[in-house]
């Protein structure tokens, strides 16, 4: 299975590696980057990325939390986001 | 009177493994299925259902039915709820599987509400004569009962207010701000037949948010099985077995596949009508709702849909 790199561009430009069977909210959680965590479901939203570059698949997400709109975007839910490449993420809801 | 929450719709994504997730993990018992929904029960339940799924393209609660004592209640209460300025809808017989006419009203705070009496009555596997205390071939989780929901609202003291006034709840509980202590922050409701701490919860926050639905099951160690068997399906936990301050009930939640939040729910004390109301300031928020944590969990915070 392919592993990729995947670059938190708003937390201390961290790095984490990823499978393309994983979501990339586990493999950041241990990692220890600090995203907000709550359903890992795809429900909730408070996992929300945007994808600044990279190929990924994403799997049912809220349509309440994650409009169209913002599908249209490149915003995701990270719980929900499984990659196909490198990728390039911001996290919208960093855990202080 | 209100005899209790006897049903909850919600509203879900993926059908296939919310079913699994219900049947397989929580362990209710699948009664019914038709296009967009499926339908549960709890073993020790008689009517023919108390879970709804419903599908839909984000989680959250559809709706919650309250179970009167009789049609003429049903009637009395539907006036009443009128006279409080909410419009009500009368929904017939066969709008969904095994239930009869129900009322449907939107409370103040944006949820869905209902009162209904008829119901198909299917029974449980151990019946009535001589039963036995357990059926055999229980899956998962396998609570007793539906017991309580946890919604938000931006006004606790109205949906208070109507609770009490209009459909003659008791309030066991309240957590208070303000100089007087006037404002509510959260509210524990309970039908005052039925003797539980809560049916249910208002917490102050968004209107029409939902936090958790809570399943009965009866011991310590239940709950602790319950989280066991959660992390065993790899089901996400919101936390982890603990003390509620509030009905000092015994608890553990978890998110079903689409980010409903669940809660197994134990003990609790019995409350009867005469009860006083027990109150808890804003300092104490967090042991009341958490006696040994004592903060906000993260994710049943964040967990709100």
């Amino acid at each position: 299975m392919a592993k990729y790199k995947i670059t938190v561009k708003n937390y201390e430009s961290a790095i984490y590696e990823c499978r393309e069977e994983q979501d990339l909210l586990g493999q950041a959680i241990l990692a220890r980057v600090p995203f907000s965590v709550a359903c890992r479901s795809g429900g909730c939203g408070i996992c929300k990325i945007k994808v600044i570059d990279g190929r990924y698949q994403r799997g049912i997400c809220s349509k309440k939390t994650l409009p169209d709109e913002e599908r249209e975007n490149n915003y995701s839910l990270a719980c929900k986001t499984y990659p196909k490449s490198d990728m390039v993420i911001s996290v919208e809801n960093i855990r202080r | 009177m209100v005899m209790r929450i006897g049903r909850v719709e919600l509203r879900v994504m993926d059908m296939d493994r919310s079913i699994d997730f219900y049947t397989n993990v929580l362990g209710l018992e699948i009664v019914g299925r038709s296009k967009n929904q499926a339908y549960f029960k709890a073993w020790d339940e008689y009517d023919h259902h108390s879970l709804i799924l419903t599908a839909a393209d984000a989680p959250g609660l559809a709706s919650f039915g309250l179970k009167v004592a009789n049609n003429d209640e049903l009637a009395s209460l539907e006036k009443r709820v009128e006279q409080f300025g909410l419009p009500t809808k009368r929904v017939s017989k066969g709008e969904r599987l095994g239930e009869g006419e129900y009322i449907r009203f939107e409370l103040p705070t944006g949820h869905q509400c209902e009162l209904y009496y008829d119901i198909e009555r299917v029974g449980t596997k151990v019946g009535v004569l001589n039963p036995d205390p357990w059926p055999d071939n229980l899956s998962g989780i396998a609570p007793h009962r539906l017991d309580h929901i946890a919604i938000t609202g931006e006004d606790v003291n109205h949906a208070t207010r109507f609770f009490t006034d209009v459909l003659n709840f008791g309030q066991s509980e309240k957590i208070v701000a303000g100089e007087n202590g006037e404002l509510e922050l959260a509210s524990f409701l309970f039908a005052k037949n039925g003797g539980k701490p809560h049916d249910i919860a208002f917490v102050k926050g968004p209107n029409n948010m939902f936090n958790h639905v809570g399943f009965y099951v009866d011991s310590w160690e239940q709950v602790l099985r319950a989280a066991d068997i959660t992390t065993k399906n790899n089901v996400p936990s919101a936390l982890t077995p603990q003390r509620h301050g509030i009905t000092r009930g015994l608890t553990t939640y978890f998110f079903d596949p689409n980010g409903n939040c669940n809660e197994a729910f134990s003990h609790g004390y019995i409350t009867y009508p005469d009860f006083p109301t027990i109150t808890w300031t804003e300092d104490n928020f967090d042991t009341a709702m958490l006696y040994h944590y004592r903060k906000q969990p993260e994710a049943i915070v964040n967990g709100t849909v």
